[in-house]
């Protein structure tokens, strides 16, 4: 963002300071909060000495040295695998039925309650009876990430194929439009602003879930090598855990919106267009 | 809201008798909706009692539905689960209303003033995005099995919902009216009574709805993970006791409470902002 207004910015004002400056003062933006964080982190745990509050260079000494060896192959990218399993899986479920739902009134009006109802029921609490169902198993884990994840994504991909331009069916029944290439040109495309939106959601569901599905029964993954640290009092290791989650989660987030830009950028572009920029 | 309007588009048609019989003109729509949909929970709890019946899943797996409605019946009538309801409630309504009252303080605080803004947003796109359910150590290790464990989940899952939504809300304010309003001598607060607040409200109670969901997804997580009394700890002695209908209607009671939530919020957002173009749209229609 920083070096695209950087030109045009010194371009206008000169009175305004140069593009080193504005450069600087945007990266100053960036860090100085989470430097004074860090730093309030620090003296605190300095100061408190709680057990349980291990300065900052602790963690991330401990971080490198738990999760630089073996453990990311054995429980960091299975999981991660999982997760994305899980979430492709819902994905492609919910748009499915999303299609479908969408088009057809008459199914989404007899599902519609039942749909409800499920969408209400808190996600977590599928893990011990999917346990009880499948066992714990990679399939459990994958149909607990499923069965969360895949709400939103429907919901919203019904919404957004219900809300397809009239008059682009209308044009696209005049040029004979219609099968396959129908479905991907008008349907999905009209549609995939909210599917997005629903997909990402879902993500963050999905992480929740893969967290919890590893907590409450497994004895390997992420969630589970995390909890297991808690109950062995290992709090260096923990904090490493809890700040690999995040980083997992803000990774995520980011290679997220990345797609998203890709995506939609036919959609940003026509919004772009209509405001008149 | 949307399914509102839905219902007020196929309302229409009766009320609309176009010509003498106006039949032939709906028949390629459906009938009724809420008996179509009646018709699909029948059909769905038929479905659900004749699996395990047949034998096509083992009952001790899914018990048929007319088991687990009978141990939901029996349930309702003792203390411990209103107990357990109770509990969920309070630590949800808790958990929501710390997220909502520090989301709103601070988003507008920090949304209207930019530098703020600017010094923060790294720090927030950083937090946003850990998953709540990182904190489930941290929380034990704090508070033990107390419901404060919980609460720390919740609060901080809903908060970043509600927070952002204040933001985006704040930022929308038209500056027109915060201009008209600044020339006809409307001071700091009138400004922010009359034309910030209205200005954010549907934002903030949008925040409020997704808040609200997150804050029972996570209420339930930490009972049933950490163990803190309410549903979702019972959940977890139901399963470890091997009582599969209690699951299922325990579960069937944390479903009903999330349509509680879901329907409340709505009800609440349509009566708050009924003054709004997107409510007041719905009702004329």
């Amino acid at each position: 963002m920083s070096a695209a207004t950087t030109p045009a910015r010194t371009g206008a004002g000169a009175a305004k300071p140069g593009g080193a400056g504005r450069t600087a003062l945007r990266a100053l933006q960036i860090v100085l909060l989470p430097i004074l964080l860090i730093g309030l982190w620090w003296a605190a745990s300095i100061a408190s000495g709680v057990y349980y509050l291990p300065t900052p260079g602790e963690i991330a000494a401990t971080f490198v040295e738990v999760w630089g060896s073996q453990r990311l192959a054995d429980d960091v990218l299975p999981s991660v695998g999982r997760l994305f399993g899980g979430f492709a899986l819902g994905t492609v479920g919910g748009v499915g039925l999303g299609i479908v739902l969408g088009l057809s009134s008459r199914i989404r009006a007899v599902l519609e309650p039942v749909l409800e109802f499920f969408r209400a029921i808190p996600p977590p609490v599928l893990v011990p009876l999917l346990m009880l169902f499948v066992g714990v198993n990679t399939t459990m884990k994958l149909a607990v990430i499923v069965s969360g994840c895949i709400w939103p994504i429907l919901l919203n991909t019904i919404e957004g194929v219900r809300a397809v331009d009239p008059v682009l069916i209308d044009t696209c029944r005049c040029y004979g439009i219609r099968g396959r290439r129908w479905l991907t040109t008008l349907v999905l495309r009209s549609a995939s602003p909210q599917i997005m939106a629903g997909m990402r959601q879902g993500l963050s569901i999905a992480i929740i879930l893969m967290v919890i599905s590893e907590m409450f029964a497994s004895s390997s993954g992420l969630g589970y090598t995390i909890i297991q640290f808690q109950r062995t009092f290992a709090i260096p290791e923990m904090w490493s855990g809890i700040l690999l989650l995040g980083l997992l989660g803000f990774l995520l987030s980011v290679l997220f919106g990345f797609a998203e830009r890709k995506v939609l950028k036919w959609y940003n572009g026509v919004r772009a267009a209509a405001r008149g920029e | 809201m949307t399914t509102d309007a839905a219902k007020a588009g196929t309302a229409r048609p009766p009320a609309h008798p176009s010509g003498a019989g106006g039949r032939p003109r709906v028949a390629g729509r459906p009938p009724n909706r809420a008996l179509l949909g009646l018709a699909g929970v029948v059909g769905f709890l038929l479905l659900w009692e004749a699996v395990p019946r047949l034998g096509l899943v083992p009952a001790r797996f899914l018990p048929p539905v007319s088991e687990v409605l009978a141990t939901l019946g029996t349930r309702l009538v003792l203390p411990e689960f209103w107990t357990a309801v109770g509990d969920t409630v309070v630590t949800w309504g808790i958990g929501l209303g710390i997220a909502f009252a520090a989301a709103g303080v601070l988003g507008f605080v920090i949304g209207s003033v930019p530098v703020l803004r600017a010094f923060t947003s790294s720090t927030v796109e950083f937090l946003r995005p850990i998953p709540s359910v990182a904190l489930i150590p941290l929380a034990i290790l704090l508070y033990g099995t107390d419901m404060a464990s919980t609460l720390l989940l919740v609060v901080y899952a809903a908060f970043w919902q509600i927070y952002i939504q204040v933001l985006y809300g704040v930022a929308d304010i038209d500056p027109v009216a915060e201009q008209t309003a600044r020339s006809y001598g409307l001071g700091r607060l009138a400004r922010l009574r009359y034309v910030a607040w209205p200005s954010a409200l549907p934002y903030i109670l949008t925040g409020l709805r997704l808040g609200a969901a997150v804050a029972l997804i996570l209420t339930i997580t930490g009972q049933l993970i950490i163990g803190t009394p309410g549903l979702g700890q019972q959940i977890a002695i139901a399963k470890n006791s091997n009582a599969t209908a209690l699951v299922y209607a325990l579960i069937i009671a944390t479903g009903a409470l999330g349509v509680a939530v879901n329907v409340g919020v709505r009800a609440l957002e349509r009566r708050a902002l009924r003054w709004h173009a997107s409510v007041r749209g719905e009702e004329i229609v």
